[in-house]
C-alpha cells in the first residue's frame, strides 16, 4: 500500500488553530476490526474522508469525537485525549449521522439550548449568529419537526457552531441532500475552513466531493488507504483504468481495430464479445463510434463495468 | 431550572408515552373512592388497594416509565448526543434528568396515594404514604436511570425487577424481600403513620439505610456510565 503524496496544509496554522491527532488508532468489535491502525493529523482547512460504506469512517469519527474508546493508540485534540474528557467540547462541534433533534423544539430553542449548555455568555446572540450562519433566520421558529431534510441538517451544523469551536466534525453531512443544498453547504464549510477552522466531513459518495479544495483522507476496509492533495487523487480517479463490455457484428474486426486507439490498453475476446481496457474514460468513449464507423462494424453494445465504489477506492489503493 | 431539566421535561411530556402515566393513578383513586363510597370496612380494600395496587404497581410502573424515559429515550432516538458534546461534567447531566425523574413521578404517585390513604384510614396515613412513595420514587428513579446506560432494554429488565423479583420470589423466598424497594417504601410508611393496613417485613433502619444507598449508589453508577458513553458501532 503506497501513501499519495500529502499536499501542504491549505491555509497556515493560526495562533487559535487546533490539531486533531490519531496515532495508530485501532478499534475492534470481537474479532471484527473496525479501524485498523490509523495515523493521522488534521489541521485548519476543510478535509474529506471518504471511503465506501463499512470502511470505518463513523467509527473512526466517533473516536475522534469522544463517543468511542479506541482499542488502541489516541485520539488527542491538542494534546488532550477526547475521550472521557468533556472539556474538549469547547473546542470541538458534531453533527452526527443519525439524524436527531428534539423535533419539538424550534430551531431557535434548539440552538439557544445548545449556547445554553456551552454556558456562553450571550447565549441569544450566540443562537442568532449561528442560525444566521447556516442562513435558517426565516424559519427559526417553526417547529424542528416541520424541516426538510436539508433544514433540520443545517440546524444541527448551527448547534454544532454555536460555541464557534475550532474543530467541526461531520458524520455523511450531505446524505439526503439536494444539489442546491449540497453546494450551499459545501460553501459554508469552506467559508470555515478558511477562517482558519479545522473541519472533517465524511462521505461515501466520491462526487460529493468534488468541490472540495482541501486534503482527502481515503478509507478502505478500516485503513487510511490514501492522503493527499483532493486533485491528485480526483486525477488518479479520472485517469483510472475503465472497463468496457462491447458487442458488435464483426468483433473480431473490432479488437484489431482497437488495438491501434491510443486510449485503450487492452482487448479480450470471447463469445460473449469484446472486453475493453481503457485508460482514459473519455479519449475511449469519443473514439469508439469513429473506429467502428471507419471498419464498417456496428456496435450493439456498450456498457462500462466495474464501476463499483469499491473498484474505485481499492484502485486508489493500489495507485 | 437548568438547561439539562428544561429540555428533558420537554421531552418527556412531549412522547406519547407521558400519557401512559395518567390511568393508573386515576385507577387507584377511583378504586379507593368506590370502596369509601360503598362503605366496605378499609381493613378488606386497605391493603389491596393501597399496598397491592398502589405501592406494588402504579409506583414502580409509573417510575419505570419516567425513570427509563428521561435518558434511555433519548439515548434511543440518538439526541442524547446534543447533551453530550457539551463540556459539561456528566453529574450536571445526570443529577438533574434525576431530579425530573424523581419529581415527575413523586407527583403522579404521591397525590392518589395520599388520597386513596386519607379515605382508607386518616391524614396522617395519606401523608405518610405521600413520603414513603415519594422515597420510593427516588430509589426507583435512580435504579432505572442507571439501568438505562447499563443495558439497552431498560424498560424491559425494569419490568423483570419490578414483577419477577419485587412481585413473585418476594412471595416464595421471604429473603428477597430484603432487596425490595416495594418493602422499604411500606416499612417507611408504616414507621411515619402505624397502622394496620400495612405489614411490613423490613425493619425500618434497614428500609432506610438501603433506600439512601440505593439511591446514591445508582446515581454514582449512572454518572460514572455516562463517562464513558460510547455511541453504538453503527456503520452506514
Amino acid at each position: 500500500m503506497t501513501t499519495i503524496s500529502a499536499s501542504p496544509e491549505a491555509a497556515a496554522p493560526t495562533a487559535a488553530a487546533s490539531t486533531l491527532d490519531l496515532a495508530g488508532v485501532s478499534r475492534w468489535y470481537g474479532n471484527v476490526v473496525a479501524v485498523n491502525d490509523v495515523t493521522m493529523r488534521l489541521g485548519p482547512g476543510v478535509t474529506g474522508l471518504l471511503g465506501p460504506n463499512g470502511a470505518g469512517k463513523t467509527t473512526l469519527l466517533h473516536m475522534m469525537a469522544g463517543f468511542l474508546a479506541p482499542s488502541r493508540g489516541a485520539v488527542t485534540l491538542d494534546g488532550e485525549p477526547t475521550w472521557r474528557n468533556p472539556g474538549v467540547y469547547r473546542r470541538l462541534g458534531l453533527v452526527s449521522e443519525r439524524e436527531a433533534v428534539h423535533s419539538f423544539l424550534t430551531a431557535y430553542e434548539f440552538v439557544l439550548a445548545s449556547a445554553k449548555l456551552h454556558r456562553l455568555p450571550d447565549p441569544e446572540a450566540a443562537a442568532r449568529r449561528a442560525i444566521a450562519l447556516v442562513e435558517m433566520a426565516d424559519a427559526q421558529d417553526r417547529r424542528i419537526g416541520t424541516y426538510s431534510k436539508g433544514m433540520r441538517q443545517r440546524t444541527r451544523v448551527a448547534a454544532a457552531l454555536v460555541h464557534d469551536p475550532q474543530v467541526l466534525l461531520l458524520d455523511e453531512p450531505f446524505n439526503g441532500m439536494d444539489p442546491r443544498q449540497r453546494l450551499h453547504m459545501m460553501q459554508l464549510l469552506h467559508r470555515l475552513g478558511d477562517a482558519g477552522r479545522t473541519i472533517l466531513f465524511s462521505s461515501h459518495i466520491l462526487e460529493e466531493v468534488e468541490q472540495v479544495s482541501g486534503t482527502v483522507q481515503v478509507m478502505v476496509a478500516g485503513r487510511l488507504a490514501a492522503s493527499g492533495d483532493f486533485r491528485t487523487i480526483r486525477r488518479l480517479m479520472t485517469n483510472r483504468p475503465h472497463v468496457f463490455a462491447v458487442r458488435s457484428t464483426d468483433d473480431r474486426a473490432l479488437a484489431v481495430a482497437l488495438m491501434a486507439e491510443v486510449s485503450v490498453t487492452g482487448v479480450e475476446l470471447d463469445r460473449a464479445g469484446l472486453t475493453v481496457r481503457a485508460g482514459d474514460y473519455g479519449a475511449f468513449t469519443r473514439a469508439l463510434p469513429k473506429i467502428a464507423l471507419a471498419h464498417g462494424i456496428r456496435v450493439r453494445q456498450l456498457t462500462p463495468e466495474d464501476e463499483s465504489l469499491e473498484s474505485v477506492f481499492s484502485y486508489l489503493v493500489e495507485a | 431550572m437548568s438547561t439539562v431539566s428544561w429540555i428533558t421535561a420537554r421531552g418527556l411530556f412531549g412522547r406519547r408515552r407521558f400519557l401512559m402515566l395518567l390511568p393508573l393513578p386515576l385507577v387507584l383513586v377511583a378504586l379507593a373512592v368506590l370502596c369509601r363510597s360503598l362503605g366496605v370496612d378499609p381493613g378488606q380494600w386497605g391493603p389491596p388497594v393501597l399496598v397491592g395496587l398502589g405501592l406494588a404497581v402504579v409506583l414502580p410502573v409509573v417510575a419505570l416509565i419516567v425513570g427509563t424515559g428521561v435518558l434511555g429515550a433519548e439515548i434511543d432516538d440518538g439526541t442524547v448526543v446534543h447533551i453530550l458534546t457539551k463540556p459539561l461534567p456528566r453529574w450536571q447531566i445526570v443529577l438533574p434528568k434525576l431530579a425530573v425523574a424523581v419529581g415527575v413521578s413523586a407527583a403522579t404517585v404521591a397525590v392518589p396515594l395520599y388520597v386513596a390513604g386519607v379515605l382508607a384510614d386518616s391524614v396522617r396515613l395519606g401523608l405518610a404514604l405521600a413520603a414513603a412513595s415519594a422515597l420510593g420514587a427516588l430509589a426507583y428513579s435512580a435504579l432505572f436511570l442507571a439501568l438505562s446506560l447499563v443495558t439497552r432494554r431498560p424498560v424491559l429488565l425494569g419490568l423483570v425487577y419490578v414483577l419477577i423479583w419485587e412481585g413473585l420470589l418476594g412471595n416464595f423466598v421471604s429473603g428477597t424481600k430484603v432487596l425490595s424497594i416495594q418493602q422499604w417504601v411500606i416499612a417507611l410508611a408504616d414507621r411515619m403513620a402505624p397502622t394496620e393496613l400495612l405489614s411490613t417485613t423490613v425493619s425500618v433502619p434497614v428500609a432506610g439505610v438501603l433506600t439512601a444507598l440505593v439511591s446514591v449508589g445508582f446515581t454514582v453508577l449512572a454518572i460514572d456510565r455516562l463517562r464513558s458513553f460510547s455511541v453504538a458501532g453503527e456503520t452506514s
